[in-house]
């Protein structure tokens, strides 16, 4: 195996060159469309400026960059499942990020699904609901935790 | 092997508050062979984004150079049809970014983003001008070698890549904490392009190599 190219931090200066316009919605008007809205915290619970969260679903992809508040969006939509609990991939870049983290967001009204789910079972029970988006309805809340209390589970990538 | 940086690392400041403290959790193997990646179709490519230097009016000022390579996987495939994003300061070391503030000039002939899609054999080809150190905040007297950031792909989730590239003899490379806290000598390396000769134009641009390996198929999480 030859060995992967290492990453390096996102920098602060990304914004002019990675989310293009309307970037944040993948799927416009649509019926089962989805709008996120979440921030990005540090751990001393600051909001993170700099950001890019990037969310996808299948062959959908969308991005966003958190503003001064820390705070992004998104819009995808929600996928219908056979097996275990549906959810979004989640990606967060950074300054101070060397390398990407990786998360997933579920979703509220599977009470039924999630507990069942294979990823979310992996999860310490403690831990789990920082993956489980608030809200109701057609737009939801999912705050990412970088670190500290309400630490996000993040996935090794 | 693997060279990937750890997420806190001291020397470089900002990792301190925003690095996780819990350990992440290991997803089974098979979801590293089987995720897929998102698809960039709503979002077209030009052939022209691959050219940094013709994006306004005049000419930027600076070095005009040729960054080209090859996207490999883990495995030695090409990594055909796969979207690269570059961006970096202009020859100054100004970002055309608002959330710059370095006093260098802004070039009117310069914005510093492009976009490119591997070819058959896993190509890609950028034209653009040579970027120039600037200062930052990190510690007294912190300056960053000059180097162009890349985002790339791949097919599969796992294969998400940005990195940063970096150019031979820099004496600024071995002072710079964001390269350093790659632990490994020979992962340093890997982000250092190669002054090419035969990807030179003669009487029109220097060239570089830099080849690119995403994670592949077989590939496993890194250590945290």
């Amino acid at each position: 195996m030859t060995a992967p190219t290492p990453s390096q931090t996102v920098g602060p200066f990304f914004g002019f060159a990675l989310p293009f316009e309307n970037d944040a919605d993948a799927v416009g008007e649509a019926g089962d469309a989805v709008r996120v809205e979440g921030r990005v915290l540090d751990g001393a619970g600051e909001p993170v400026p700099d950001a890019l969260v990037e969310a996808s679903q299948g062959e959908q992809f969308a991005r966003c960059r958190t503003d001064g508040e820390g705070a992004f969006h998104f819009t995808l939509r929600k996928p219908a499942v056979n097996d275990g609990a549906p959810f979004f991939e989640i990606m967060v870049f950074a300054r101070g990020l060397l390398r990407h983290l990786y998360t997933r967001m579920y979703f509220p009204d599977e009470e039924g699904a999630n507990p069942a789910d294979g990823v979310l079972r992996l999860v310490d029970e403690a831990r789990r609901q920082t993956l489980i988006a608030h809200g109701n309805g057609d737009i939801l809340q999912f705050d990412i935790r970088l670190q500290g209390e309400g630490e996000t589970v993040f996935f090794a990538l | 092997m693997d060279y990937e940086p750890p997420y806190l690392y001291p020397d470089y400041r900002s990792t301190e508050l925003r690095a996780p403290k819990q350990e992440l959790v290991r997803l089974p193997d098979e979801w590293f062979h089987k995720a897929p990646g998102p698809v960039f179709g709503r979002i077209p490519v030009r052939v022209e984004d691959a050219d940094l230097t013709r994006q306004h009016r005049g000419e930027p000022l600076g070095e005009r150079i040729i960054i080209h390579g090859r996207v490999l996987d883990s495995d030695g495939h090409a990594v055909r049809n796969t979207l690269i994003e570059v961006w970096q300061a202009n020859a100054a070391g100004r970002y055309v970014d608002p959330v710059d503030d370095h006093d260098a000039p802004l070039d009117p002939n310069f914005t510093g983003a492009g976009r490119a899609i591997t070819d058959d054999g896993g190509f890609y080809r950028f034209v653009t001008v040579k970027p120039g150190a600037y200062p930052w905040r990190n510690h007294l007297n912190a300056w960053r070698p000059a180097h162009v950031h890349f985002s790339l792909f791949g097919p599969s989730l796992a294969s998400r890549l940005v990195t940063q590239m970096y150019f031979p003899g820099d004496p600024l490379i071995p002072l710079d904490p964001i390269l350093r806290s790659i632990p490994d000598a020979r992962g340093r390396e890997l982000l250092i392009a190669r002054l090419d000769l035969d990807t030179t134009v003669p009487e029109w641009a220097l060239g570089y190599r830099w080849d690119i390996v995403l994670r592949g198929p077989r590939a496993t999480p890194a250590e945290a």
